[in-house]
C-alpha cells in the first residue's frame, strides 16, 4: 500500500508564539518501501509521521493511504489497519503478552486471533511459549519492543509507523532489534515510514531516507545519495555528525 | 352501666390514643435536659402514651429545627434561650413578661407551644474557684471585669457563640479575658477545678457548682435574661395530642430550684442513672405509682461505678445493645459509602472527559467535605427531620471527596504511554476508558472509597446528634452525663470497626489491582 502528503502544514500554538511542524510537505511513499524520516527533535518528523493514521489533523494538504484520503476514513477503522510502533512501547501493563499481541485483532473481530498472536510472536522472534502468560514488567527493555512490534503487525496490517522504535534502547540491544526488523520485512514486505534521529539506523533499514529540518524535507533520497552527495550544508553536517562520510568513502 | 363505662372509656381512649404514633420525646445534650426528657418520658408512659426517646439532639439548633418539623414533640427548653437564641430578642424583660412573649411569639411564628413553666429557672452561673474570688475580691460581674485580663476563660462552644453569653457579656461589662478556651460542658467544672482556666459558665442549678465549692457571681447590670424551664411542643403534638399536652402540663410549677439542683447533684455528684433520678422524682410528685418507683429492680444498680465498671458493663452486660447499635452504625456507614460510590465514580470518570471543568467541580465537592459535621445535620433538619435519613445524607455528602478526587485523578493519570498507544492502534474513546483506563485507576479509585469509608465510620458517630443512634450514641449521652465509661463503650468500638472497614477495604484494595501492575 502506498501513502502520500501532498502540501501538508501544521502549525501549534507555543507560549513563544506560533510554529510550524509542518510547513508544506509532500512525500511518496511506495508500496512496500521503508522510508525513514530522520532530523534533529522539532523538525516535524513525528508530526509527519502520526499525519498518516490521523493522530495528527494537518491544517492544510491531503494525506491518503493506498490512493484514499485518509480524512474519508473512519479514524478507528483506519488505525486498526496500520501498525503502529512507539519508543516507549506502550504495551497495557495489566495485560499478558499474548493479550497484548491479540489486541488489535480482537478489536478488529479477526476469528482466528489466536493463529495471528503465534505468528507475531514468532516473526519477532518469541518462540519460546513461557512468555506469553508474562506481564510486560516483567521483561527487558528490548523484549518489550519486539512484543510491541509483535503488536503491530498481528492483524498483518500492509502498512506500519515506526517512530523512534528503538530510540530507548542500549546499542547492542538495539543492534539486536534492528536485524530482527529486517528479517520481518524479508517475510512482510509491508509500506514502512520508520522515524528516527539515527542517520546510521536509517541508512541500514530504510530504502530511501528523508531528511527533515524545520517542517520540510531538506533531501529525500537512496541512502547510498543522501550520504555520498547531500543536497545542502545541512544535511551534510548531519551526515558528518553521525560519522558515515567515513564510512561511505571506506565502502 | 358497665357497659356504657367501657364505651366512654373507650371514646375517650379514641381521642388520641388509636392513632398511637410514639411521641417523640428529646433533651439536649446536658445532663438536666437528659433528666427533664425522661420525666416527660416516664409521665407519659404513665398515663398510656407510647414514648419515643431522642435524648443528646446536638444543642439548640438542631433541637428546635427538629421540633418546628414535628421531627421530635417535646423537650425542655428555657425562655431566655427562645428569647435570646431562636427569636434573637435582647430586649430586658421580667421572668413572667419573658414567658408571655415567647409563647406568643412561638405560637405566631412556629406553630410551637411553650408549656407553663416547671418552676425553676436555670441561668448561666458564671463561676471562678473559692481562692480565685477571695485574691481578688469578685462578687459580681463587674468586679470580675476589672480583673479579667489577667484570667483565662473556658466556655462551652454555645455560650461563646450566643448573643446571650459571651459576646452580649463582653459588650454588657466589657469583660475581656486573657484568653478564652472552648471547653465541652463535660469537662468545665474538671478544667476550673484543676487551674486550667479560672472562669466557666456553669449552668445555676448544677450539683457541681457545691461540690467544687465555686463561688458564683452576681449579675449586678441583670444582663442575662430569665431562663425559666418549660416543656416546649411541636405544632403537631399540640394539634393532635391534647391529652398528652394536658399530661406534660402536670409537671408546670412542680419543679423548683432547690428540687430541680437536688436532681442534677444525683446525677453529676452521686452518678445515679437517668431512669432512677426521674422515676423517684415523680414518684415523690405523686405523679405516678409509688409500687412501680419502688418496686424497680435496678434500683441497686442505679449507682453508676468507675469507669471501668460503666465501661464493661456496656460491652458485656448490654451487649444486644452494643450489638445493635454497632450493626445500625454498620448500615449508616456501608449505605452512604455505597450510594456515594456509585455517584462519584461515573461523576469522577466523566470529569476526566471535561478536564476544563474537572478542577472546579472537584473542589467544589472538597468544599462540602469543608461543612462542619454538626453544622451541615442542622442546615438539613427543616427538609429532611432527624433520624436516619439526614444522617444518611450527611454521611453521603461527606463521602464524596475523596472518591471523586481519587476517580478522576486516577482516570486521569493512567499510564498516559500505554493510554496513547490504546488510541494509536485504534480503540475508541469507550474502548479506552473501558479497557484501559479504569483498570488502572482501579487501585487509586478503591483507595478512594477506603479514605472514604473511614471517614465515614468516625463520621457517623455525629449521626447520634440527629438521633440516628449507632455508636455514637454512648458517647454523646457520656459527654452529656460526664460518664467516661459509657463514652468509651462507644468510641472504643467505633475505633474498631473503622479499623476493620480499612482492613477489609485494602483487601478489595489488592482485589481490584491488575495483575501486571
Amino acid at each position: 500500500m502506498s501513502l502520500t502528503a501532498r502540501d501538508v502544514m501544521k502549525r501549534y500554538a507555543t507560549p513563544a508564539g506560533p510554529v510550524d511542524a509542518l510547513a508544506g510537505v509532500s512525500i511518496d511513499v511506495e508500496d512496500g518501501e521503508c522510508v525513514a524520516l530522520v532530523g534533529e527533535s522539532g523538525s516535524g518528523k513525528t508530526t509527519l509521521l502520526r499525519c498518516f493514521n490521523r493522530l495528527v489533523e494537518p491544517d492544510s494538504g491531503a494525506v491518503s493511504v493506498d490512493n484514499a484520503d485518509v480524512r474519508q476514513v473512519n479514524e478507528v477503522e483506519l488505525r486498526r489497519h496500520i501498525g503502529y510502533v512507539m519508543q516507549e512501547g506502550g504495551l497495557m501493563p495489566h495485560w499478558t503478552i499474548r493479550r497484548n499481541v491479540a489486541l488489535v485483532p480482537r478489536l478488529i473481530g479477526i476469528p482466528n486471533a489466536d493463529a495471528l498472536v503465534t505468528e507475531a510472536m514468532g516473526l519477532v522472534g518469541f518462540t519460546d511459549a513461557s512468555f506469553s502468560s508474562r506481564y510486560p514488567r516483567q521483561l527487558s527493555g528490548g523484549q518489550r519492543q519486539r512484543v510491541a512490534m509483535a503488536r503491530a503487525l498481528a492483524a498483518r496490517p500492509t502498512v506500519l509507523l515506526l517512530d523512534e522504535p528503538f530510540g530507548a534502547l542500549d546499542a547492542i540491544t538495539r543492534t539486536d532489534l534492528q536485524e530482527m526488523f529486517m528479517a520481518v520485512r524479508k517475510q512482510r514486505p509491508v509500506t514502512c515510514v520508520l522515524v528516527t534521529h539515527d542517520l546510521f539506523e536509517a541508512q541500514r533499514l530504510a530504502d530511501r531516507i528523508a531528511v527533515m529540518r524545520a517542517g520540510a524535507i531538506e533531501h529525500i533520497g537512496e541512502p547510498r545519495e543522501v550520504i555520498g552527495s547531500p543536497a545542502t550544508a545541512y544535511v551534510a553536517r548531519l551526515v558528518e555528525k553521525a560519522g558515515l562520510h567515513r564510512l561511505d568513502r571506506h565502502a | 352501666m358497665k357497659v356504657a363505662l367501657a364505651l366512654a372509656l373507650a371514646g375517650v381512649a379514641l381521642q388520641d390514643a388509636p392513632r398511637a404514633r410514639p411521641i417523640v420525646v428529646a433533651s439536649k445534650p446536658f445532663g438536666e435536659s437528659y433528666i427533664l426528657c425522661e420525666m416527660f418520658a416516664q409521665l407519659l408512659e404513665a398515663r398510656g402514651f407510647r414514648v419515643d426517646r431522642r435524648a443528646g439532639l446536638g444543642q439548640t439548633e438542631i433541637a428546635f429545627a427538629a421540633l418546628r418539623t414535628s421531627s421530635i414533640d417535646v423537650y425542655p427548653e428555657y425562655t431566655g434561650t427562645g428569647l435570646v437564641a431562636i427569636l434573637g430578642d435582647t430586649t430586658r424583660r421580667a421572668p413572667a413578661q419573658a414567658f408571655a412573649h415567647v409563647a406568643t411569639e412561638f405560637r405566631r411564628q412556629f406553630g410551637a407551644v411553650w408549656l407553663p413553666p416547671l418552676g425553676f429557672e436555670n441561668t448561666y452561673a458564671i463561676s471562678v474557684r473559692r481562692e480565685t474570688a477571695t485574691r481578688f475580691a469578685l462578687r459580681t460581674l463587674t468586679d470580675l471585669a476589672r480583673v479579667a485580663p489577667s484570667l483565662h476563660g473556658g466556655f462551652t462552644a454555645d455560650f461563646i457563640g450566643r448573643n446571650d453569653g459571651l459576646p452580649g457579656l463582653t459588650r454588657s461589662y466589657g469583660l475581656r479575658f486573657r484568653d478564652v478556651r472552648p471547653l465541652l460542658a463535660a469537662v468545665k467544672y474538671q478544667a476550673l477545678a484543676s487551674g486550667d482556666v479560672d472562669v466557666i459558665d456553669g449552668y445555676s442549678t448544677d450539683g457541681l457548682i457545691a461540690r467544687y465549692d465555686l463561688v458564683v457571681l452576681a449579675d449586678d447590670r441583670a444582663f442575662f435574661p430569665p431562663y425559666q424551664a418549660a416543656a416546649l411542643v411541636s405544632p403537631s403534638l399540640a394539634r393532635d395530642y391534647p391529652r398528652a399536652i394536658v399530661a406534660l402540663a402536670e409537671l408546670s410549677g412542680r419543679i423548683d430550684d432547690t428540687m430541680m439542683r437536688g436532681l442534677n447533684r444525683r446525677l453529676e455528684v452521686d452518678a445515679a442513672s437517668v431512669a432512677i433520678i426521674a422515676r423517684t422524682a415523680l414518684d415523690s410528685l405523686g405523679l405516678i405509682s409509688a409500687s412501680r418507683a419502688t418496686t424497680g429492680v435496678d434500683t441497686s444498680r442505679g449507682r453508676r461505678a468507675s469507669a471501668w465498671d460503666s465501661f464493661m458493663h456496656a460491652i458485656v452486660d448490654d451487649r444486644d445493645a452494643l450489638a445493635r447499635r454497632t450493626w445500625r452504625h454498620l448500615l449508616l456507614s456501608a449505605a452512604s459509602l455505597l450510594a456515594a460510590a456509585v455517584v462519584a465514580i461515573p461523576f469522577g470518570v466523566m470529569l476526566e472527559r471535561r478536564r476544563r471543568l474537572a478542577e472546579p467541580l472537584v473542589r467544589a465537592t472538597g468544599l462540602l467535605q469543608t461543612i462542619p459535621g454538626i453544622a451541615l445535620l442542622a442546615f438539613m433538619i427543616p427538609l429532611l427531620g432527624i433520624g436516619i435519613v439526614p444522617a444518611l445524607v450527611a454521611l453521603f455528602v461527606y463521602s464524596l471527596y475523596p472518591i471523586v478526587r481519587n476517580t478522576y485523578s486516577g482516570v486521569r493519570d493512567a499510564d498516559p504511554v500505554a493510554v496513547n498507544a490504546a488510541h494509536a492502534l485504534g480503540m475508541t474513546p469507550g474502548q479506552v476508558l473501558r479497557l484501559v483506563r479504569l483498570p488502572l485507576a482501579a487501585p487509586t479509585i478503591m483507595a478512594g472509597v477506603r479514605t472514604a469509608g473511614v471517614i465515614n465510620v468516625g463520621t457517623a458517630t455525629l449521626a447520634a446528634f440527629i438521633g440516628a443512634g449507632g455508636l455514637g450514641e454512648p458517647i454523646v449521652t457520656g459527654l452529656a452525663l460526664s460518664d467516661t465509661g459509657m463514652i468509651l463503650s462507644g468510641a472504643v468500638p467505633a475505633a474498631v470497626l473503622a479499623l476493620l472497614v480499612d482492613i477489609v477495604l485494602a483487601a478489595c484494595e489488592r482485589a481490584v489491582r491488575p495483575k501486571g501492575l
